[in-house]
């Protein structure tokens, strides 16, 4: 595979990634958002394994292959369990404002291709181009959790944020070191044990999954 | 081997705990566990008061004499929380408030959580850094709403999420961080060591660094309470049970601001200017001052405390944001006495809302007619953390205080303001809970009196008298991020 081709389909798994961040902010169904969430662990694993073959790099094989089994198959059907579970599969969250959402989502994106310029500039790799995409999936994730009220589309904005990081350390850097790498898995496995037992505490305390019902605890004068 | 031996420990009393769960002796075996830790890392500190820095484990593992007084405190600190928590949680369990199930979780979790603190510590690479982190916040966000009422549940759950985003930008900043080594020191995990990156740091790219460490800070910052990325603190740290309050607030504040410290000691000079230097300036000063007036309007008495942990953590900030040799011993005092003062005050808070079955200010009256211990402990407490005289915050903040006149005039007046206002909030909600008669709704209560005054009493001593191996050592640390 030429270098050129590399370059050009990494750039398109950047973009679908980019893509699933969107469908993310605005996805209203429950269901829905777990299978985008799926799509953008699939076509980052993709985008790590095609990385790694055009560099030679090996470990980025174990990478991928650990990001397809815990983001496409494991943490999807943890998260499918659960809202079984808790019969909430049929809810559909009210999200505000969609343009606007939009907008600022489009702000952030342009946002970090300005923050990421010094890096870009005296970066050598193939992949630089894609770091801003990185961070852009970061912080989308982040506006997810912001604008989101539910506590499930809450953890997927977390779980997309994880998402972006793990892109930019393929972007910036070919991978962090392995130790880091699976330490970062281990945290994320324990994570998605303790944000699965919060669901059920949540639910049984407030009857439901939005988290606008948890405003007791404010600055009172 | 004293090192290997300090981690497996509270790893093993984890695992045992969690093995024997509520059986009779779990708090002792508690107590044990952290007894032990505390005695290997006083045989580590004498390792390293006598052969200086080394590095164990294949260059894992790091230690010299900044993170080592660090985790002897932890250790130490853990230690008497787990006897404090012995009494503490046998009067909340026999108010029903948690189960059987819950305090074999809550022991097995108080010892992973001391674990991951240490492996932050003592750990020589940045990405573990982060990683355990993560898991000392993993390993508390369940201790946090363990009484599992709604306030509980909403702190914690908020707790989980807000500590989740910033330490995320902190990796983020780790990534870029690894990325400019990179240049410098080849791939590798051999990039993410802080015995390679301190000596290359002048060749570290300044634009990348300058652009890492507003993440880091954000990330860390988040972790060490810093305003305006504090929201969690004061929800997480008085919803929680008080023992979990006291390592909260005592011990893990740090070691984010310990972390922080670590990176600001290699941006700057890669980037040969103050920038990191001042931006931690900028975020303690906000932070002294936020919090400072938010005690003014406090009505629940953990919430007080965890506003003054913010406080405190502020002038730690600015004292290593400033520099230079005078203000980063200042600082490295100020971690010290304010973690064993502020468990301190947590212990006699948890006393105190025990004997009226509230956290409420306006009900917890009386203190030291009702019990003569719990009201002294606190209100010495109290006067230790307002920086009076002879507790060792006075001359922390003394220290602190000069080093700004001579480096940046200007920044002591809002430093002195801030500690003026602190202090004001703090007496006026105290005095009232101390004095005065004995409410009918108080209730008798045996305290652990140990911990309490055992605290005050070395917060004291570092303010009258340094032993020369304590002053010593903090010289060593502050050549070291000079």
């Amino acid at each position: 595979m030429s270098t050129e081709l590399v370059i050009q389909l990494n750039t398109l798994l950047a973009a679908m990634i980019l893509l699933t961040s969107f469908a993310l902010l605005v996805q209203r169904r429950m269901f829905a958002i777990l299978h985008i969430f799926a799509w953008q662990g699939f076509f980052l694993g993709l985008s790590t394994a095609v990385i790694g073959f055009a560099t030679g790099e090996h470990h980025l094989y174990i990478s991928s292959l650990l990001t397809l089994v815990m983001k496409v198959i494991l943490l999807p059907y943890i998260l499918y369990t659960l809202i079984h579970k808790l019969k909430i599969h049929r809810e559909i969250e009210s999200v505000m404002n969609t343009p606007a959402t939009m907008l600022a989502g489009i702000g952030l994106v342009i946002f970090s291709y300005h923050l990421t310029a010094p890096v870009r500039q005296l970066s050598t790799l193939m992949t630089r181009s894609t770091l801003a995409v990185a961070l852009a999936t970061v912080m989308l994730g982040l506006l997810m959790m912001v604008t989101r009220r539910h506590a499930v589309s809450q953890i997927i904005g977390f779980l997309a944020m994880e998402n972006g990081l793990f892109f930019a350390a393929t972007s910036a850097t070919y991978g962090m070191p392995m130790v880091v790498e699976l330490g970062v898995a281990l945290d994320l496995l324990i994570a998605a044990f303790i944000f699965g037992i919060f669901f059920f505490h949540i639910n049984t305390t407030f009857d439901s999954l939005d988290v606008d019902q948890m405003a007791k605890l404010k600055e009172t004068d | 081997m004293a090192l290997v031996t300090l981690l497996w420990i509270s790893v093993l009393v984890a695992l045992v705990l969690a093995f024997v769960g509520d059986w009779r002796f779990a708090p002792e075996i508690n107590i044990a566990g952290s007894a032990l830790t505390f005695v290997a890392s006083l045989v580590l500190a004498l390792e390293v008061y006598q052969r200086g820095a080394f590095t164990a484990g294949g260059n894992f593992f790091f230690v010299d004499a900044f993170n080592v007084y660090l985790v002897v405190l932890t250790t130490f600190v853990s230690t008497t929380t787990a006897v404090f928590s012995r009494r503490y949680m046998r009067v909340e369990r026999d108010h029903g408030k948690v189960g059987h199930w819950r305090m074999r979780f809550y022991h097995a979790m108080f010892q992973l959580f001391i674990f991951a603190m240490l492996i932050a510590l003592l750990t020589n690479n940045f990405g573990v850094l982060w990683i355990s982190m993560e898991l000392a916040t993993l390993a508390t966000v369940l201790l946090v709403s363990l009484y599992r009422t709604p306030t509980a549940i909403e702190a914690a759950w908020k707790y989980f999420i807000l500590c989740g985003v910033g330490i995320a930008q902190a990796l983020f900043g780790t990534v870029l961080l690894y990325f400019a080594a990179e240049r410098v020191l080849g791939v590798g995990g051999n990039a993410l060591l802080w015995t390679n990156l301190s000596q290359v740091s002048s060749q570290l790219e300044p634009t990348v660094l300058r652009l890492a460490f507003v993440f880091l800070m954000v990330g860390y910052g988040t972790k060490a309470g810093l305003v305006p990325v504090h929201n969690w603190l004061p929800d997480a740290h008085s919803e929680g049970p008080t023992p979990i309050s006291a390592v909260l607030s005592g011990l893990l504040l740090n070691v984010a601001l310990y972390a922080l410290v670590r990176c600001k000691s290699l941006v700057d000079i890669s980037t040969g200017t103050r920038f990191a230097g001042n931006m931690m300036i900028g975020f303690g000063l906000l932070s002294l001052l936020v919090a400072a007036f938010s005690l003014l309007r406090q009505k629940d008495i953990k919430r007080l405390f965890a506003y003054s942990s913010i406080e405190h953590m502020g002038i730690a900030t600015f004292a290593f944001g400033l520099g230079g040799s005078i203000a980063t011993f200042g600082g490295m005092l100020h971690m010290l006495v304010h973690s064993l003062t502020k468990s301190s005050v947590f212990f006699s808070v948890g006393h105190a809302s025990q004997m009226h079955g509230t956290q409420e200010m306006a009900r917890i009256r009386g203190l030291l007619r009702g019990n003569p211990s719990v009201g002294w402990g606190l209100m010495l407490g109290v006067m230790s953390l307002s920086g009076m005289p002879p507790f060792g915050l006075f001359a922390s903040e003394f220290l602190i205080l000069t080093a700004t006149i001579n480096q940046m005039p200007l920044m002591a007046i809002p430093l002195l303001i801030g500690l003026a206002v602190a202090f004001a909030a703090l007496f006026r909600r105290v005095q009232p809970m101390v004095a005065g008669a004995t409410p009918p709704w108080q209730t008798p209560l045996k305290a652990a009196n140990i911990p309490v005054f055992l605290h005050l009493a070395l917060a004291v001593l570092f303010g009258l008298y340094l032993p020369p191996f304590l002053s010593r050592w903090f010289e060593m640390a502050v050549e070291l991020l000079r």
